[in-house]
């Protein structure tokens, strides 16, 4: 999933400063599975916002939806009668939910009320954890199912640095498992370890965003 | 015998001599005469001195200014460089910079992350953005390429070959180790002509390790010169032992630090017995020795352990 945690209050006070009626927008997809944005944390939101308005003597109303998905306009299209009477969006969508809102209604603010870092699993209740840095050039044929980019802190294609603690662990994070000690102990325990004392060439990051912001057109799928 | 770069370390570890490298941490201001005066003082000492690319990353000045400082007083350096900072087109440029200024040794390193320096005195600048284009492997094969074929990375060509004597690190203890002596071998197979190793203190953990790397023929492939930090302080080695990675130190040299009425001077001592028994390991040819903040120690160092006079070429 598309991973997103939400800002700090203040910081969403201070965006929101000085209007009378906010949109509040969850979105039911990503954002709900990583309990960042989805109607739960909007509805939670809401009192929260109202009262910290209140407080600061603010009057402001705040009107709540949760959408299927920001990111589709069919289901975008559902704000189209709360625009009027609203001026602004507090979107609790992805980073890209908060641009398809944007670009769908340009005439209002809208406001991201979550930080997007990453695209993680979740392997229990309350982890999430990265696993994919969306890099354009997927590599985990060669590393045993186990990605480098996300998952090793200096991205190394090659092996692991000195920095992997006596306990397996990162030295950066005590709690995160270093990517190439994993790596390593799963080639080992297919017997082909051997595989990996190949030396990977310095990768080609131009298919993500270094090369550019992606468009992609397949003429197939156009009506 | 056709040198690869004819910097004064190739030279040294060509004639079969013992090397001695030592470290010299460049400053976190513009004063160039903070190493002015440590080249006068560690002049004559050591074959070639590494200075250190923004280590902890922590902003200091930078290693090509610092080795072209070093090398107009006389010194030879061995230039640090990490991938934390540069893409390859950055990596290349500074390259072909401290080629046409003399440089001739360059260490290729991953570099401390950027949040490690949070763990410091000091701020740094944990909310920097890293770049690791390509890793400390990927980096040696560039340099191989510049000196060897004469081309970049991206495959154009240069003007004339930028010779470097292309170096390495190696951390045989941290886990996984038995992937380790594989990753010394990737990085010998990338081009790496010398080994600086993780600062060593268990000897015999280290032994085991560098016999696999001799046995295996990769000790006469690439020159190994095994890390020394002087121990200052009971705490310091404690520190060092507990949030290192890849160094432990044995309870007795802990121990002997903590009861020494004189830290100072039982860390030379300790550190002497080190190189000895290093000296003493199939296949290692050469030292490297650090000393942090307390340069000034070094040369003590040095001479106790019978290192003096450097060979005259």
């Amino acid at each position: 999933m598309i991973f997103a945690e939400r800002k700090p209050i203040e910081e969403i006070l201070e965006m929101i400063r000085g209007r009378k009626r906010v949109l509040l927008v969850g979105c039911a997809t990503c954002v709900a599975e990583c309990a960042a944005g989805g109607e739960e944390e909007v509805e939670t939101l809401a009192p929260l916002l109202r009262l910290a308005l209140k407080e600061k003597g603010q009057e402001v109303e705040i009107v709540t939806k949760t959408l299927e998905r920001q990111c589709e306009w069919e289901f975008v299209e559902e704000l189209t009668e709360l625009l009027p009477e609203v001026d602004a969006v507090l979107s609790l969508g992805c980073g890209i939910g908060v641009q398809a809102l944007a670009e769908r209604f340009p005439e209002v603010p809208v406001y991201p009320g979550v930080n997007t870092s990453t695209l993680a699993l979740r392997p229990e209740a309350g982890l999430w954890v990265s696993r994919c840095s969306a890099c354009g050039d997927c590599v985990l044929d060669e590393t045993f199912g186990i990605c480098p980019v996300a998952r090793c802190a200096k991205g190394l294609m090659n092996g692991p640095c000195g920095g992997t603690r006596e306990d397996g662990k990162c030295e950066l994070d005590e709690g995160s498992d270093c990517a190439w000690k994993l790596i390593i102990e799963r080639a080992e325990a297919r017997g082909e370890l051997d595989k990996l004392k190949k030396i990977r060439a310095p990768k080609d990051w131009s298919n993500s965003r270094h090369g550019g912001p992606k468009k992609v057109v397949r003429e197939d799928l156009r009506t | 015998m056709m040198l690869r770069a004819d910097s004064r370390l190739e030279k040294v570890l060509t004639a079969g001599e013992f090397a001695v490298t030592v470290e010299i941490g460049p400053p976190r201001g513009p004063d160039p005469e903070v190493l002015h005066k440590k080249a006068d003082m560690l002049k004559g000492m050591a074959d070639a001195y590494n200075v250190t690319d923004n280590q902890t990353a922590v902003v200091r000045m930078s290693s090509i200014a610092g080795s072209k400082i070093l090398l107009d007083a006389g010194l030879e350096p061995v230039m640090q460089m990490t991938c934390r900072d540069r893409n390859r087109i950055a990596v290349q440029s500074d390259l072909l910079g401290a080629s046409a200024m003399g440089i001739r040794n360059c260490l290729c390193l991953s570099g401390d992350h950027q949040k490690a320096s949070a763990a410091g005195k000091l701020k740094g600048h944990p909310g920097a953005k890293n770049v690791y284009d390509v890793d400390s492997i990927q980096l040696i094969s560039i340099l191989k390429g510049l000196r060897d074929d004469a081309v970049q990375e991206g495959g154009d060509v240069i003007t004339a070959p930028a010779p470097f004597f292309i170096g390495a690190a190696w951390t045989p203890l941290s886990p996984p180790e038995k992937f380790r002596i594989m990753r010394l071998e990737k990085k010998i197979d990338a081009g790496a002509d010398f080994i600086q190793t993780q600062v060593v203190y268990d000897i015999a953990r280290f032994a085991e390790a560098v016999h696999v790397a001799h046995d295996t023929g990769l000790t006469e492939r690439a020159a190994v010169l095994p890390g020394v930090i002087v121990p200052k302080s009971a705490g310091m080695l404690r520190y060092m032992s507990e949030n290192v990675a890849g160094v432990q130190v044995p309870d007795e040299l802990l121990k002997r630090m903590k009861d020494a009425k004189d830290a100072k001077a039982e860390g030379v001592k300790i550190a002497v017995e080190l190189v000895q028994a290093i000296r003493e390991i199939p296949g290692l040819k050469g030292i490297h020795l650090q000393a942090i903040e307390w340069e000034e120690i070094l040369p003590e160092v040095i001479e106790k352990a019978g290192l003096l006079p450097r060979p005259r070429l």
